[in-house]
């Protein structure tokens, strides 16, 4: 009895389930979905190797000094770092005095309690980097975390900056509809192929490195790039060098553990 | 002898199987202790930069250093005769004003706003509130009275207010910690 | 409770003595993990994953309570006081790696403790009772996990948690009021954050209540084993301690580094990007997907993507989803086969690697998969096995099949003879007490 219950059971769901495969094969065959313009000329993140990659990897300070650069110069001006301190940035090698000079550049607001007007005064190295004010077309991200916000992070992010380009005409001709609208901007490897963001890195030496590093668009993209994996994940290095003699210690347990193991049992066959 | 030597052998690789879990142990247990401590940005925000310009004479503002109240008092010419007057051997925390303050600002006495009794906040530093029988703070939790050294004069408190780290970045400017 | 042949506590010290004859705790430890525990010599290493399971409970608890001690439950400030730990508290990126990864670590091992149980029969008589508790756990866990994933506030915690409690507004009649009732809301806001935060505190201790039952159930007839034929000697047993205590100790180091390696250089490969991006209410990842230990189970809900009779495809997804787990309460009674493990059963083993292993591959890969095809339909075939094989497959193979002899012992299994159990009658006393027959 109960296995005849139990059978029934099985066939209500499996019934029901041939049914859902059998209408969904027949529309699959009968109403083929379109193809999208998103689906045939969106491109995964370029290959780009940072430092701070792998087992060992570090994080090139220099680099990270050049994207705070970046940053600073030319995405701060749409994208704020919220989870960013100035404090923070004495981990990419600046001394107290150039993290105070940092901070004193950006204008953090302030509560007046007094007249309930929100001022701004210069930061401090206790500050996080201030929210920055945007009226235009879409709404820039917090950058803080977007190397780890999206698929490969640290790779798209380069991807995206330096893959603007004309619409293809390939894909005009086969989605006449998908022409990009006005105000957006053609990058494949956007999901949606179309963002509101201009291209920022424009043209080569854009900014001024101090290290004598020449500036180009693909630098740029880089450095910025790097920079975004350290405010991304700041303790990146702490955690990779905990890890090995962790493991080191680990392994040397578990070998002593084997080891005893195969003593305790020693002949008991088992 | 062999065998003996065998048997040995074996029960140290048992020994030190444990213990190598007691070390994991140990390893484990010290980041679990750690993370209890003040964090990064606790540490970051302990030091305080005041604007002392619109404290008068005979005025005392409360600022915050540390999640805590600081006093900064200015005192009266007459404040300080009467906290010179003391006999400092007499005190139960003997300090003179001038080691409770920078040389060339003794008008400035900055301390914390927290009793050293039990950690209430002393009234005094605010506009009408009383200032204990010595002129200087009263704490109302266990009616210890502070004199305008902010000494310790009368009731349980073991301590002076205690004189917090600090520093004038200019004249009308003093930063704490 | 015992086997004859288990040892008894005798207290060495004065003191332990003085113990025992008021809080006989020492005692229960060593009836429990100890030497008084006789336990079948032959267990493989599927046999490490119930401990390895507890040893997963402590540490999420333990980290747990370390997060929490960071966390602020609201909406607000929720997803920035989870970073504030990870970027400021001393260690706080180990503490949150270690339960995120932790949760992925708990469900490895229990979906191996679980299938393990599966291919050796390990839910059928006198097991049932550890089976059932084990059910429930795994349900338990579930709901804390999930719940656990609303806490950070991100997208995927918003998203999900609007996802599944929508899942019981497709209950008719009572579906939206229940919806309501569980959100404390119309949409995930700060009731629901702070009563999932208040629930994911409190479902661990309650797993551990469950957990000390599963034991306890499980010491009364003892542990089962490969050859599925009970205990019938002691020579079929090792005492727990120390035989399986050093097994267990260094399977443990086993996990640790696979574990540690995962924490310290992988960390975030089994997350989801967009929990990285504060929830947004007014605007959905465009892929959704909850984490990779329920995708099974999410990919049996998406299967039904056609009414059924009167059945709307959305209830008909839920049911499912939730039958798929129900099912296993009622295993032990729809195996009626006499032999327990797998290895002495060549039909059942056919299933079981060639429909059941399949099957839950393909749910798991698709139910991580866009909601597109060809994913529905992988799905929808693997998924119409899952319950054919519950339901369908166990009820008949295990009447029709002829099972392979069984060794006559655990101990002439594994030494090819075995003198002291031929001295007993076929069916021994031990069988009899605990009422196989």
């Amino acid at each position: 009895m109960a296995r005849i219950l139990s059978i029934l059971v099985g066939l209500f769901f499996t019934v029901a389930l041939a049914w859902s495969f059998g209408k969904g094969a027949y529309q699959q065959i009968t109403e083929p979905p379109a193809a999208t313009a998103e689906h045939e000329f969106h491109l995964l993140p370029k290959e780009v190797s940072f430092a701070s990659d792998g087992a060992f990897g570090k994080f090139d300070r220099q680099q990270l000094q050049r994207g705070f650069q970046v940053y600073k110069e030319v995405c701060s001006v749409c994208h704020a770092i919220r989870h960013v301190a100035f404090r923070d940035l004495a981990a990419l090698g600046y001394n107290d005095a150039e993290v105070k000079a940092i901070a004193k550049g950006f204008q953090v607001p302030v509560y007046n309690n007094a007249t309930g007007e929100v001022n701004t005064r210069e930061g401090m190295t206790t500050d996080y980097f201030p929210p920055v004010m945007y009226g235009g077309q879409g709404t820039p991200p917090d950058l803080s975390l977007i190397t780890k916000a999206r698929h490969e992070g640290p790779a798209y992010v380069y991807s995206l900056l330096t893959g603007y380009q004309d619409q293809p005409a390939e894909l005009l001709k086969k989605f006449p509809d998908s022409k990009t609208p006005d105000g957006l901007h053609y990058n494949p490897y956007f999901a949606n192929l179309n963002l509101a963001m201009p291209p920022p890195l424009t043209a080569d030496g854009q900014v001024t490195y101090s290290d004598g590093t020449k500036a180009t668009k693909d630098q740029m993209a880089k450095d910025v790039s790097a920079f975004l994996i350290w405010t991304a994940e700041p303790k990146l290095e702490k955690r990779k060098q905990t890890g090995w003699p962790v493991l080191g210690f680990l392994l040397f347990a578990t070998i002593l553990g084997y080891m005893s193991y195969r003593n305790i049992w020693a002949g008991k066959k088992h | 002898m062999a065998e003996a030597d065998g048997v040995r052998r074996r029960d140290f690789i048992n020994i030190a199987a444990v213990s190598a879990a007691g070390v994991a142990g140990v390893g484990i247990v010290v980041p679990l202790v750690s993370q209890m401590s003040a964090s990064a940005d606790v540490l970051a925000a302990s030091s305080t930069e005041i604007d002392i310009s619109s404290i008068q004479p005979g005025q005392a503002i409360k600022a915050i250093f540390r999640k805590q109240p600081v006093f900064v008092r200015n005192l009266t010419p007459h404040e300080i005769t009467e906290a010179n007057k003391v006999d400092v051997s007499s005190l139960r925390d003997p300090q003179t004003l001038e080691e409770r303050t920078k040389e060339g600002k003794e008008n400035w006495l900055i301390t914390m706003g927290v009793c050293t009794h039990l950690g209430c906040v002393p009234l005094g530093a605010g506009e009408g509130e009383p200032r204990g029988e010595f002129g200087g703070y009263f704490c109302p939790c266990h009616g210890s009275s502070y004199d305008t050294a902010a000494r310790i004069r009368k009731g349980p408190a073991p301590k002076n207010l205690e004189v917090p780290d600090y520093a004038f970045t200019t004249d009308t400017v003093v930063k704490i910690g | 409770m015992s086997f004859p042949w288990a040892k008894e506590y005798k207290p060495s010290h004065p003191f332990m003595q003085w113990m025992d004859d008021r809080l006989p705790l020492p005692r229960l430890v060593y009836n429990s993990v100890g030497g008084g525990y006789p336990v079948p010599r032959n267990l493989n290493y599927f046999w490490n994953f119930g401990f390895l399971a507890a040893l997963c409970l402590v540490l999420q608890i333990v980290t747990g309570i370390v997060m929490a001690m960071h966390y602020a439950a609201n909406t607000q400030v929720a997803f920035d006081t989870v970073e504030q730990t990870v970027r400021d508290v001393n260690w706080g990126w180990m503490m949150r790696y270690a339960h995120a990864n932790g949760a992925s670590a708990f469900f490895v091992v229990i979906y191996v403790h679980i299938f393990r149980g599966f291919f050796y029969g390990s839910y059928k008589a006198p097991r049932e009772m550890v089976w059932l508790l084990g059910v429930v756990i795994f349900l338990l866990m579930m709901a804390t996990a999930f719940m656990g994933y609303v806490l950070p506030w991100g997208q995927m915690s918003f998203w999900g948690a609007k996802v599944i409690t929508g899942l019981f507004g497709a209950i008719p009649f009572v579906g939206e009021p229940l919806q309501q009732w569980l959100l404390g809301g119309f949409a995930p806001d700060n009731a629901a954050l702070n009563r999932f935060f208040s629930l994911h505190y409190l479902l661990p201790f309650v797993i551990v209540g469950v957990v000390i039952l599963h034991i306890w159930a499980l010491h009364i007839p003892g542990s089962s084993n490969p050859t599925g034929v009970e205990v019938k000697t002691e020579s079929d047993t090792v005492p727990f301690y120390p035989y399986y205590v050093a097994k267990d100790g260094w399977a443990i180091g086993v996990f640790a580094i696979l574990f540690c390696t995962a924490l310290f250089f992988f960390p975030n490969a089994l997350g989801h990007p967009d929990n990285y991006i504060p929830a947004n209410p007014m605007s959905t990842p465009a892929h959704i997907v909850p984490e990779w230990y329920f995708w099974p189970f999410y990919a049996i809900l998406r299967a039904f993507t056609q009414d059924f009779f009167f059945i709307p495809a959305k209830l008909m997804g839920v049911l499912a989803m939730f039958g798929a787990i129900l099912v296993w309460f009622f295993l032990p009674w729809l195996d009626r086969s006499p032999v327990r493990s797998g290895s002495y059963r060549p039909l059942y083993r056919k299933f079981f690697f060639f429909g059941l292993i399949p099957a839950m591959a393909v749910l798991f890969y698709c139910g991580g998969a866009p909601a597109a095809e060809p994913y529905v339909m992988f799905s929808q075939i693997a998924a119409l096995y899952y319950f054919a094989h519950f339901l369908i497959v166990i009820p008949i193979v295990s009447a029709i099949e002829k099972p392979d002899p069984l060794p006559f012992s655990i101990t002439e299994s594994v030494l090819g003879h075995d003198e002291g159990a031929q001295l007993r009658p076929a069916h021994g006393a031990t069988e009899a007490v605990h009422g196989e027959a």
